[in-house]
């Protein structure tokens, strides 16, 4: 997809005053930091088992290229091919030669993130072949002409009106011309039409949320079967992963498995978590003819030994999202690119620039829930902090903004001049507010007065109260 | 130069490497070597016949129906009950499977079954196990000749014939069993770990169930004398 990062406060201005934006998102807020909290605290271990996730991670990004060597030599030995691919375009055209080989009209796809990264679907469709979403959330996008707004709810923000509108709109020519609005009857129907493309489609493509060296095998978890049915039906099963998602053993996989779903969705297992390794065997009854891998890279080897390192460990559970103010309050769109919140703020100026994505790593409170709940324990805040650095360092920031804040900076390191220009300031303020006790606008600040009043000082700064209370103030 | 050795190229530089590292590949062997499982909770860690019944409680809370018999001689009989009670026609698909010969099918002759894999017009598929792990409530089965995948996935209703023995306490019981079956790194096509009948929360994060899978699984849990 083309970003529309750069345009941020655009973004998060219409997000505001959207009022069905608004009312998903209150859902989304109460409903999965509840499930997660409650998850957690139903096992006793759950702490310590993200300390050994993190650890599998951590020793699987020090040894990165040995085991994607083993992973594939397996996949090999089984019957399967890797297809090493560097950037988005390499992995489209690797996907539309296993497509053309056989002559694949329509291709039915489980929920990818790294497919949106590569922006798959309007290539595959300029290409002749039409891609079929089959994940619920996937296909309501697909029919609004939309991108995800959440990496686990991609239609998160869609209402239940929304999704019967859509559906009345696009089902007609299915016969459907009742306009439904249930939504048990909603799933229902969308059920009975996807079914027939399960069995038509030529190939199915499917994510991984892990790929395991030892075995060879590649993991997907989901709820609703989709990627099973896409990934068993066809005769071709194409996997598409980025490269971090290696971990070395089966045991390992268990460990994060663990951790995975209560920190997404709050249950202790996702209905369905299922290993796929080379195609069928020869006297199996059922499966794909052929096993493919696509493996894209996409600028994450050169994150390897940076500060950006810490980033590979992300699972795309979607925990720093759910529990984000600032996600809560202009959701997904607003980010403008594929990872939205803050696993996007950190990685998205990364891999689409940070000239595009320099709104994003300011688009935080630094309130550290992210942190906090992410399984793998990323320190989102800290590699936000990393990006604000680099976009004034680099001059990507706006000129006025650098300047305030070399303004703020030369201040900031002279004490004596920060406490005399913060007891003018503070009396200037205190008497002029003495009336009111608020300010309802203040010249240059007139982007934070618009929502809120800004309570008048009472004159003496902390520092000041401090000092006459015998406090130390400095040495 | 391929794009293979591209990236592989960037990952050594990035990591610092260059050339073969002797100690590097070591720590990579060892770890692949070992089996040793990481931290496992110890929720399951209990004698064999609790395992059992934290299985059934935990599978119930999954909305997973669970079905106790007293031996394979029931098993026709409550396949029956189960179609009766959901008003489902007597025909179910079933897995070919030599495990599920020792059924006596015949004491039920109005059960009409066919076996193979799942077709679009099947209405119930009906599988054994191959473990189904305490901790969690999930069903493992494994893909063959004898179990075809689909069976788990396309019928709107799955009834899986589960022995007592085969309840196991955690994922990593479950991979030790498949090892000392098949031999180390030898995986079957598909393995699937199920908790629950499928289910989605796409539209207003209200909780549906039947998505894509099936709209309900059902357990005929035989008591064959392990536990």
């Amino acid at each position: 997809m083309q970003p529309t990062s750069h345009a941020f406060k655009q973004n998060a201005k219409r997000a505001m005053v959207d009022t069905p934006l608004q009312e998903s998102l209150r859902r989304l807020e109460t409903g999965f930091t509840a499930a997660r909290q409650a998850a957690a605290d139903g096992l006793p271990e759950f702490e310590d088992l993200r300390d050994e996730a993190r650890g599998i991670k951590n020793h699987v990004l020090e040894h990165l290229d040995l085991y994607l060597e083993r992973f594939e030599s397996r996949v090999t030995e089984k019957g399967g091919q890797v297809h090493w691919c560097e950037t988005p375009r390499d992995a489209r055209n690797a996907i539309l030669e296993i497509c053309r080989k056989v002559g694949a009209r329509t291709v039915t796809k489980g929920k990818s993130m790294v497919a949106e990264e590569i922006a798959l679907n309007p290539f595959l469709e300029e290409n002749g072949i039409e891609p079929v979403e089959t994940d619920l959330g996937e296909y309501i996008i697909q029919l609004a002409d939309e991108p995800p707004s959440h990496i686990i709810g991609p239609a998160v923000h869609k209402t239940k009106d929304q999704v019967s509108d859509l559906f009345h709109e696009h089902h007609q020519k299915y016969g459907k011309t009742e306009r439904i609005e249930e939504p048990e009857a909603l799933v229902a129907e969308a059920r009975e039409i996807l079914r027939q493309k399960y069995f038509d489609a030529d190939v199915g493509i499917t994510g991984a949320n892990f790929l395991i060296a030892e075995t060879g095998s590649t993991v997907i978890v989901t709820n609703e079967g989709n990627g099973d049915l896409t990934q068993m039906l066809p005769r071709i099963h194409i996997v598409v992963a980025s490269l971090e998602k290696i971990v070395p053993t089966l045991e390992d996989v268990s460990t994060i498995l663990r951790v995975l779903a209560r920190s997404a969705t709050g249950q202790e297992m996702s209905v369905y978590t299922t290993f796929s390794t080379g195609p069928k065997r020869p006297e199996d009854l059922d499966g794909p003819d052929e096993f493919h891998v696509v493996l894209l890279d996409n600028g994450r080897s050169e994150m390897l030994g940076t500060e950006l390192q810490e980033l590979l460990r992300c699972i795309r559970c979607g925990a720093c999202m759910n529990h984000c103010p600032v996600y809560h309050a202009v959701g997904g769109h607003t980010y403008g690119w594929v990872y939205p919140g803050p696993i996007g703020a950190a990685l998205d100026p990364h891999l689409i620039g940070l000239e595009e994505a320099r709104h994003l790593p300011n688009a935080s409170t630094f309130c550290g829930r992210c942190e906090e709940v992410c399984p793998m324990r990323i320190p989102l805040p800290k590699i936000m902090r990393h990006w604000r650095e680099q976009a004034f360092e680099h001059h990507v920031s706006p000129s006025p903004e650098r300047f305030a804040i070399r303004l703020w900076a030369a201040i900031a390191k002279r004490p004596m001049l920060y406490h005399l220009g913060t007891r003018i300031a503070m009396a200037v303020l205190g008497r002029l507010g003495r009336r009111r006790g608020r300010f309802a606008s203040l010249p240059l600040a007139g982007g934070w007065t618009g929502g809120r009043d800004l309570p008048a000082p009472e004159g003496r700064t902390f520092q000041a109260m401090w000092a006459a209370r015998g406090g130390r103030t400095g040495r | 130069m391929s794009g293979r050795e591209r990236i592989l190229g960037n990952l050594k530089r990035s990591l610092g490497r260059d050339g073969l590292d002797v100690n590097a590949v070591a720590a990579v062997e060892r770890r692949l070597a070992s089996r040793n499982a990481n931290l496992v909770p110890k929720r399951a860690a209990r004698p064999h016949a609790e395992q059992v019944d934290l299985f059934i409680e935990k599978a119930t809370a999954l909305d997973i129906t669970v079905a106790r018999v007293g031996g394979l001689a029931d098993v026709p009989g409550a396949i029956s009950d189960y179609l009766a009670e959901h008003n489902l026609p007597s025909e179910i698909k079933m897995a070919p499977d030599p495990a599920l010969d020792g059924v006596p099918w015949a004491d039920r002759p109005m059960l009409k079954i066919t076996r193979g894999r799942a077709e679009i017009s099947d209405a119930v598929g009906v599988t054994p196990a191959f473990r189904a792990i305490a901790e969690t409530g999930t069903l493992v089965t494994v893909s063959s000749a004898d179990r075809p995948a689909t069976l788990n996935f396309v019928p709107d209703d799955h009834v899986v014939v589960l022995n007592a023995s085969q309840v196991i306490g955690t994922m990593e019981d479950m991979w030790a069993g498949l090892r000392a079956d098949r031999g180390d790194g030898d995986m079957p096509r598909t393995v699937n770990m199920i908790s629950g009948p499928s289910r989605t929360a796409d539209i207003q994060l209200t909780l549906i169930k039947g998505a894509h899978g099936p709209r309900r699984l059902h357990i005929v849990l035989v008591d064959d004398g392990a536990a």
